[in-house]
Parts: structure tokens; sequence; C-alpha cells
């Protein structure tokens, strides 16, 4: 079953914490996962001053600055893991280094039904 | 005359009458194991439960014709299984995907063999750490391991928890929903995050425990024996899973409930521990509490549970609250306090400190707890230092902490007892 592991943190506290991870160290632990099978895709992402976000009403496109909501930390990155069950998905959570400066959720992913 | 016809009464129960009996007899001591084990078979809380009534509905009819087996439970899982690979076939028939779940079931789990009794027991273990999954919401764990786990039904659920039975209803369905989606396994936690994981289960019991014990009296006829319940489950988790934790919780459940009968009057007023009639303790269950907390503390890993039911064990072997050791409690505490800081704590050494060395010791430290700003808002930290007051005969201040302890009080029968110790300082 494949679960998403989203990794939230406080953008600006992300790489200053003592114990904030270093990007070698994420890009190591990525490698693992892949050694072990686990990995299907992971990606890190630029802050959310960089975003714009896109809505599509009566047919007509609108783009807006920054994030759809204002939170207290934001989406910096994703894994899409490959796991037998939530248990499973949550050791590969734990694993990932920025789980220690923020936080990470993890979703199970809904097959979408054809027809 | 009246033995007579009780006689005759069972010599002419009719066959159908006593299959009927067997078979209740079986539901009301196997049904939690038998679908424990479904669901392990079936992978699905839904499906199991439906297996489960389709089970006892054969063995209502087969056991009519072929006697009562040996081994009911054994039976009984056999039927819920094959019932439930033929309902999925039938659904198949509009949903192709079915067929390969059929077979899946079919194949993996194989016709239910004598020897699978040995693995009932830790299906029992799964369903509870199932149930409480730090995944689901904390009053999702504890609906679900009364609904599954206790065998209650929705409505004593609702009833226990003053909520609306549709809320409680809908809380379970999507928990079980939750766990099919989520793929929350049906397993017992890996050596490695089983303390962890424990915690959560006892934390569930527990919480079960003093939804019944501190339940007013006037609610507490219409309440199911919550506490009877979570007693029974730390029962089974000691049963199941021999750690120290697990019989500390189960030691402290058993000492509490052994003063239910003499801490409330008949109105439902509080008896503080100092004033209740120590005749009235089930001495039962202390010696059992007891003799659970000793193994526990052998152990050398000693958790809050265990402490706990320390101090209560040494609260009831005092034949008087005035010979309570004192000093044992003090140093109780103490070490709570370091395994798990918490003011509510410190608030309470304090008060053993007060019995030992008296009202101003317990005062000094009561005041500096306060100075701290953590317990400002908690109406027993207001009544702790009104009761050393009123010790040390300083009555405008002791009626100043009353008062304010009232105020912050929510429970009525607290209230009541902060009031009354009010009203007697003016005489």
């Amino acid at each position: 079953m494949k679960y998403l592991c989203l990794v939230y943190s406080d953008e600006k506290k992300l790489h200053s914490l003592p114990e904030s991870p270093d990007d070698a160290e994420c890009m190591a632990y990525a490698k693992k996962l892949a050694g072990q099978g686990r990995m299907i895709a992971g990606e890190a992402l630029q802050p959310v001053e960089t975003a714009a976000t896109v809505r599509v009403r009566d047919g007509k496109v609108s783009v807006t600055d920054g994030p759809f909501a204002e939170t207290k930390e934001q989406l910096a990155g994703f894994y899409l893991a490959e796991a037998k069950d939530l248990d499973e998905a949550i050791q590969i959570a734990a694993g990932i280094p920025p789980a220690r400066v923020g936080s990470i959720e993890v979703r199970p992913i809904r097959e979408l039904q054809p027809g | 005359m009246t033995g007579g016809a009780a006689g005759e009464r069972a010599v002419n129960a009719s066959p159908e009458d006593r299959v009927r009996e067997a078979v209740d007899a079986a539901y009301r001591n196997e049904s939690r194991r038998v679908l424990a084990t479904l669901i392990r078979l079936l992978g699905d809380f839904e499906l199991a439960e439906e297996a489960l009534h389709d089970a006892f509905a054969a063995a209502l009819d087969r056991w009519q014709r072929d006697g009562v087996p040996a081994n009911p439970r054994a039976w009984l899982v056999s039927a819920g299984r094959f019932r439930a690979i033929d309902r999925i076939r039938r659904r198949a028939r509009q949903d192709r995907s079915l067929e390969k779940l059929a077979e899946e079931i079919e194949t993996t789990t194989g016709p239910v063999q004598p020897e699978d009794d040995k693995a009932v027991p830790d299906d029992r273990l799964r369903l509870v750490f199932t149930c409480c999954h730090p995944a689901l919401p904390a009053d999702a764990q504890v609906a679900l391991t009364l609904r599954e786990v206790c065998g209650l039904t929705t409505e004593e659920i609702a009833r226990a928890f003053l909520s609306p039975a549709p809320t409680v209803a809908q809380r379970i369905v999507r928990a079980k929903r939750k766990i099919r989606e989520a793929r929350i396994p049906y397993e017992t936690p890996s050596p490695g995050d089983l303390p962890e994981r424990l915690d959560g289960v006892l934390r569930v019991i527990y919480l079960v425990f003093n939804e019944g014990y501190s339940a007013s009296a006037g609610d507490s006829v219409t309440r199911p024996d919550l506490s009877g319940e979570a007693i029974r489950l730390g029962r089974l988790v000691v049963e199941l899973l021999p750690e120290p934790e697990a019989s500390g919780l189960l030691a402290l459940m058993l000492l509490h409930e052994s003063r239910r009968a003499a801490r409330t009057t008949p109105e439902g007023d509080i008896v503080l521990l100092e004033d209740q009639d120590r005749s009235l303790w089930d001495r039962g269950l202390i010696a059992e509490g007891g003799a659970l907390v000793e193994g526990a503390l052998r152990s050398g890993r000693i958790g809050p549970y265990t402490l706990q039911a320390a101090i209560s064990a040494v609260h009831a072997e005092a034949p008087t609250a005035e010979e309570t050791d004192w000093n044992q409690i003090v140093g109780l505490y103490g070490l709570l306090a370091r395994i798990v800081p918490s003011p509510v704590v410190e608030l309470n050494r304090a008060v053993a400190v007060a019995m030992r060395d008296g009202p101003e010791a317990g005062l000094k430290l009561v005041d500096a707890l306060l100075a701290r700003g953590e317990l400002e808002d908690y109406h027993l930290a207001h009544a702790a230092r009104a009761d050393f007051f009123r010790r040390l005969g300083r009555e405008q201040e002791a009626r100043a902490s009353y008062e304010h302890a009232i105020a912050l009080a929510r429970q009525g029968p607290e209230k009541r007892f902060l009031m009354r110790r009010l009203a007697e300082l003016a005489r």
C-alpha cells in the first residue's frame, strides 16, 4: 500500500535549529528507503513565498500568490512510500530527518476508481 | 414441591431449549474470542461482525440437527469463515475484484484447525492493540474497545458517557473505516514499540475506569458498570501480557474499587479517605491489589500506575487514618514526581507532608507551587490550602481559600463538600 508522508515545518526554523537536518542527511535517508524498495518518490519544496495558488471557477482560471492557507507550519517536502500497513508507514515517517524539527503527516493513498 | 417442579422443567426442557441455551452460553463466553479470530482471518471488522452473526445463526440450526460440538469456539470460527467466503462470493457477482479476495481468504487461512486455539489469546491482544491504536482519536479508542473487546452495545456506551447514541455509532463507524482505509494493522506491536503502545492501552482502560468511578451517585444507577468493565479489561491485559505496569494499573483499580462503598454517602456526598468507615472496605480486593503491587514493585521496572497503586496500598493497610504511614507515602509521591513531573503530584506530596510534619510545612510547599502559577485555577490546590489554614486556626484565610476553591470546582458533589467544610468553619 502507498502512503504519502507530508513534511511540515516552520520554514524559518527548518534549517536553523541545532537538530536541523542538512540536505546530505535527507538524501541519505531517501537512498536508504530506495534500497529497501520502499521509496516511490520524494522531493523537497522551495519556501511558500514561491507558491502560486490556482483555481478554476466557471471555467475561468484565477491565480493568486502564496499558499492556500496561512498556517504556522508549511509543507516543506514529501515522500511517497510503499509500506505494508500504517505501522510500517509510521516507522518510515519517524526516520525522515525533519521529523526532529517539524512534523510528518502520514496519509494513505486512495486508488482512483476508473468508471 | 418447588424442587420437584424445577426438576420436572429440566427433564421436560425440549431439545430446542437446550440447544438454545448452549448457543446463548457460547455467545456470552466465546463471542469476543471468536470475533477476534475472525478479524484476523478475514482482515476486516465489518466482515468479521457479519460472519460472527452468521455463525451463531447457523449454530442454532446445525447444533439442533448434529448436536452441540465438542469445541463450540472452533466450530463457530470455522462456520464464520465459511459464511464470510460465501458472502464475498455472492457480492463478487456484482464486483469481479472480490473474487480474488474470497480466494485469498480461502487459500491463505485454510480450514480452521484445533491447534488454532493457541492463537486465540494473541487474537484478543491484537484486537486490544488495534482498538487502542494512537492514530485513532482518543474517544474513538474508548468506544471501539468497549464495543469490540467488551461487547457493550452502542446504546450502553452512549449511556455510560452521556453522549447521544448516533454520535457514538458514528465514532465507531469512522474508526472502523480508518482502520480499513489507512490499514491500521491487526497486530501486537513490535517489542521496540510495545512500551509506548501498552501505555496507550492502559490509558484507555484507566479512562474507562475513572468514568465509572467518579460518576456521581445520581447518575451511577443508570450507568453500566464501567469500572467493572475496566477491571475486566485490566485482567485480560495482565493475563495476556504480564508487564509490571499492566499489573500496577489493575492493582490501582482494584484498590480504588475496594473503597467504593465507603467513599460516598447514600445521598452521593463525598466522604474523605480519613473519614471513611474502613470496615466497609472490600478486603478481598485489597488483598488482590496488594499482591499485584508487590509483584510489580519487585520487577524493578516501576512506572506511574504501580507507584499510585503502592500509595493506595499504604492507605489500605492502615487500620485507622491516624496510623497511616505518611513517611512512606511522602517517599512514594517523591518517586512519582520524578517519573512524571506534574504539579498535581507535587500537590499530593505536599498534603502528605502536612500529615507527616504538620500543616505549616504543607502550606509552605503549596504556596511555592502556586507561586509558580501552574495550579492557580486548580480547585484542589485552594482546598488543600484552606484545610491547612483551618488546622492552623487561621479562620479568615481558610474561609477565603474555601470560597476560591468552590468558585473553581465543577463537579456537584465536590462543590457540596467544600461548602460543607466552609459552613463548619462558622460554628
